[in-house]
């Protein structure tokens, strides 16, 4: 029960982290997406079993973090929560792909099992990424940079409204959470039977509270459409910083630079 | 001025299963009247409250606000006179900011984004709340909340407030400064409450409903003290008009002596 409520107070410290005003924080908010966007674009974009050119890509999530006042142990925690998914996408890999790839002395690794380890780093970085763009910038600036970058308004309307009663439905769910397991005993209570009547309890409570909002709404003027206002400027700092950063990444993709910098030393001890 | 006139004729009420909301209210509210609407849980008060923004409309009688009959057409401009605040303030704010949220209503009224500023600002500064304008709602505390939803409705410069259990969840020192301020205010109110205390305090008139029907409409002070009519109504004094239990006359049990004792 109190893991539902910290994970709740953790969403809570990502706004905290975000009101900082850190040099990365005060860039556009349509800046950073634009350049997070290339940057998953890049990273995903590479073959399945590439794993030496993604690792520069490292380089833009700790730029972020460290320059943006993200403490990392925070992050990591974020990631390592998400991961099964990722895990569940890669497992089989190394059960379905069993051709060697690379030979290290005697041991043969599996082409499986590269894919495998591509899929986490792949995770690692766009998850990363995403995570530290919600945290130096807040998920509504995210939203209202993706309202300004032409994304339909349903969508981020839709997007605001999540985020906004996210916290209330958490809070509900936590209670109702909190008065269930102080009157189950061991034994009894706690089960699929009372679980059903309260995921269905609290649909119902959602759907009450929405029908209030729709009222209070229409009582102050709605008429169909959410005028956000905040009048975002992109100065030559925010021009520099977005071109910058997905040249890096485009000429990331066209060199494997971990190949080439191996290349020029091996030259070298010649 | 006939625009900030509440009037209720034979208003009915029933919902979709049958249940009636309300039957036969009628009442004139005149401009600047500071109202009580008090009742038990269930007598009719919240329904009466939604057909005065318009999101109920009566099933028999009329309701005219201000210049206009509650219809479908005006609802617009009855949405415009009528400032209406909720009981749960987590209902009524729901932009991701306080500034946003204050914002919505002028800014749906078409204000211009300079005006929309001096607008805010002051709907904020009267509420004693401009400190809080970057936050998120979901971290005020209730009475910050509270004010903020009074403040986001002021904005759209309002008529007739409408409230509805404005000091139910606050503390003793926010229902106090929240009563204060409510003093201050010269719009037409209508307050729906269990607080009757905020009703003596507030509104110089109250209304009292009891099953969809209206049993009293009168003095707050002269209906307050009628213990056969609040009887009837499901309703018990004001706290402030009973002896105190502990130190009261009344109270035949009340000994001083005991009192030191536990002193």
């Amino acid at each position: 029960m109190s893991k539902l409520d910290t994970h709740f107070f953790d969403i809570g410290y990502m706004d905290t982290l975000s009101s900082q005003q850190t040099s990365i924080h005060q860039l556009d908010p349509r800046a950073k997406l634009i350049t997070s966007l290339v940057f998953v674009t890049t990273v995903i974009s590479f073959g399945k079993y590439e794993i030496s050119a993604l690792l520069p890509y490292f380089v833009f999530p700790v730029f972020l973090s460290t320059r943006g006042n993200i403490p990392s142990v925070y992050l990591i925690k974020k990631i390592l929560l998400v991961s099964p998914f990722a895990v569940m996408i890669g497992i089989f890999n190394p059960l379905m792909d069993r051709d060697i790839l690379i030979s290290l002395g005697t041991i043969g690794i599996s082409g499986g099992w590269v894919s495998f380890v591509s899929i986490l780093i792949r995770f690692v970085l766009t998850v990363g990424v995403a995570l530290t763009l919600i945290a130096v910038t807040g998920f509504n600036a995210v939203c209202m940079a993706l309202d300004k970058l032409g994304t339909p308004r349903v969508f981020v309307v839709q997007l605001i409204f999540l985020y906004r009663y996210m916290f209330v439905l958490v809070d509900e769910a936590a209670r109702m959470v909190r008065a269930r397991s102080l009157r189950t005993f061991e034994g009894g209570g706690s089960g699929l039977k009372t679980f059903g009547p309260m995921a269905g309890h609290l649909l119902l409570r959602t759907l009450d509270r929405a029908q209030r909002i729709y009222v209070a709404m229409c009582c102050r003027g709605f008429d169909g459409e959410i005028r956000i206002l905040k009048p975002l400027r992109f100065s030559p700092r925010d021009i520099g910083f977005t071109v910058g950063w997905s040249a890096l990444f485009i000429l990331m993709r066209l060199f494997n630079i971990p190949i080439l910098m191996g290349n020029v030393f091996m030259e070298f001890l010649k | 001025m006939s625009h900030h006139i509440v009037e209720a004729s034979d208003l009915h009420y029933t919902y979709a299963d049958g249940t009636p909301g309300i039957r036969g209210v009628s009442f004139r509210i005149t401009h600047g009247e500071s109202v009580a609407i008090v009742g038990e849980n269930g007598a009719g008060k919240s329904t009466l409250l939604l057909h005065l923004n318009g999101y109920l409309l009566p099933t028999q009688g009329t309701l005219r606000i201000g210049d206009y009959p509650l219809t479908k057409k005006n609802l617009k401009a009855v949405r415009r006179t009528v400032g209406m605040v909720f009981q749960d303030a987590d209902d009524q704010l729901f932009m991701p900011t306080v500034y946003d949220d204050v914002a919505f209503g002028p800014s749906n009224l078409g204000l211009p984004v300079e005006e929309l500023e001096i607008v805010v600002t002051k709907a904020l500064e009267t509420m004693r709340v401009f400190h809080l304008k970057g936050r998120p709602p979901y971290k005020l505390s209730g009475g910050e909340k509270r004010s903020v939803a009074i403040a986001s409705v002021l904005s759209m410069s309002p008529d007739i407030l409408v409230m509805d259990e404005p000091t139910s969840g606050l503390d003793p020192r926010a229902r106090r400064r929240l009563i204060e301020q409510l003093k201050k205010f010269e719009h037409t109110k209508i307050i729906a409450s269990h607080d009757l205390d905020l009703a003596v305090d507030v509104c110089e008139r109250t209304i009292v409903i009891h099953k969809g029907g209206v049993t009293a409409d009168g003095p707050t002070l002269e209906i307050l003290q009628d213990e056969a009519l609040l009887e009837k109504s499901g309703l018990e004094k004001p706290l402030k008009m009973q002896n105190c239990p502990l130190c009261g006359p009344s109270n035949p049990t009340s000994d001083k002596s005991e009192l030191t004792i536990e002193n």
